[in-house]
């Protein structure tokens, strides 16, 4: 029998597309975290990319669903091993975004919000040090930089809400995170 | 860390302390969904549900770390205990009320929340320091966005800053319980669960919102909580929302979605 190959899996895995935003797949948005092939088993964890993101056992589904039979047993789990961040998401998937009209995030939590999430209680940031500084995005229709926070939060957990003063189009981005 | 290793005392705080954060977010998550469709404008309708849903999605991963440590199913702990079961704290047993109220209850709310995910981010059960890194990032959105809402009606003339005020009088003394209320906690200390003990995280979160306060002019904490902060009594209006979130799973308590 030929050996399954951990490249065979990521290809694979190209393939199942993101439920909410389906022109990025798992593998673009950076969800997988581990690929581990062991004899007759095959291993797949997954990072949710929020807590309460209600599309989370679809897309375990359907990693599942799309590896079935490639190995005799194959295990698909969520883990909160490492926290998934928005600079996971690879150029590829950033360049899909932005060709269907989502700015991608334009860079991580600690330089977006001035904080480091793993600070511990003893090197404590000020409450309100992070208040002041917001996401900023570029326009994904005309590429201008002049743009404005309309809401931090959108349609689903994941997005947040821009409108661009040049093209004056409303667009969405992917939440920095 | 991990469950296998706990002494049984140190197992039973931390459970108190998973049961207490858990409740704490499930309660407020369906309070502030009572806004949906109705919230002041659009916008606001959007990020007031986007929150619950963070706030159930929170309550959803710390009742499985919950059920991970104790056994048991997380949605039978979630919907399963009579009103006088859950241990949330008592800013969480008043309802919905006004803009106003639900502003400054969240702000409250969210500020302490962050003073609390803070002393946890390093606990040495690696389970909730995992489900916690994740959390801060989430919360740090809710902080930035309720921060908006206080500024706007504290400056917002007469009656939004009317309101404002009267309910965080009213919210106050009952806020402190968000970071009491949790048994043994200086045995989560000893084991590295928490970096400090409740009071200290109390004071450090205090201490951290006083120069705020005063900045606004808004009214600033009394000098202790009330008895009784996390149950078993709550509230008629508690009793009100938890007939409300447990309609369904009474209905048909086998029902799969």
């Amino acid at each position: 029998m030929r050996v399954l190959t951990e490249s065979e899996v990521w290809a694979a895995l190209a393939e199942v597309p993101d439920p909410e935003i389906p022109v990025v797949s798992v593998v673009d948005l950076g969800l997988v975290h581990a690929v581990e092939l062991d004899g007759d088993r095959l291993r797949v964890e997954l990072l949710p990319t929020f807590v309460g993101c209600p599309a989370l056992d679809l897309i375990r589904e359907a990693v599942a669903e799309r590896l079935a039979g490639m190995a005799p047993v194959v295990e698909v789990e969520m883990t909160f091993a490492v926290p998934w961040t928005s600079d996971r998401i690879t150029a590829e998937g950033r360049g899909k975004l932005r060709d269907s009209g989502f700015a991608p995030p334009e860079n991580g939590l600690e330089s977006a919000f001035g904080r480091r999430p793993g600070d511990s209680a003893r090197q404590s940031r000020a409450v309100f040090t992070t208040i002041p500084i917001r996401p900023t995005a570029t326009c994904p229709w005309c590429g201008s930089d002049d743009t404005a926070l309309e809401n931090l939060f959108g349609p689903t957990l994941c997005r947040t809400l821009f409108w661009c003063n040049h093209c004056r189009q409303p667009f969405e981005q992917f939440k920095v995170v | 860390m991990t469950a296998q290793v706990l002494d049984a005392p140190v197992r039973t705080a931390l459970a108190g302390l998973l049961l207490a954060m858990a409740d704490d977010e499930f309660v407020l998550g369906f309070w502030d969904s009572e806004w949906t469709g109705i919230a002041p404008v659009l916008e606001e309708d959007v990020a007031i549900a986007s929150l619950a849903q963070d706030e159930i999605g929170h309550a959803q991963a710390l009742y499985r770390l919950l059920a991970e440590l104790e056994g048991g199913d997380a949605d039978e702990i979630a919907f399963g205990r009579p009103p006088e079961g859950y241990r949330h704290a008592r800013l969480l047993d008043h309802p919905r009320t006004d803009w106003a109220f639900t502003v400054a209850r969240r702000f409250l709310y969210d500020t302490a929340d962050a003073a609390r995910l803070d002393v946890l981010a390093a606990a040495s059960y690696a389970p909730l320091a995992e489900v916690v890194a994740k959390m801060r990032r989430e919360e740090t959105y809710h902080l930035l966005h309720m921060h908006a809402w206080l500024e706007r009606l504290a400056d917002g003339g007469d009656e939004p800053r009317s309101r404002l005020v009267a309910a965080l009088e009213r919210l106050w003394p009952d806020a402190l319980c968000v970071l009491g209320g949790i048994e043994d906690d200086d045995l989560l200390v000893e084991a590295g669960v928490l970096a400090e003990p409740m009071a200290a995280v109390r004071r450090r979160w205090l201490a951290g919102l006083a120069p705020e306060l005063e900045r606004l002019g808004l009214p600033g904490p009394p000098p202790a909580p009330p008895a009784g902060c996390r149950g078993p009594d709550h509230s008629d209006d508690f009793r009100w929302l938890w007939d409300q979130f447990t309609m369904v799973r009474r209905s048909d308590p086998e029902a799969v979605w």
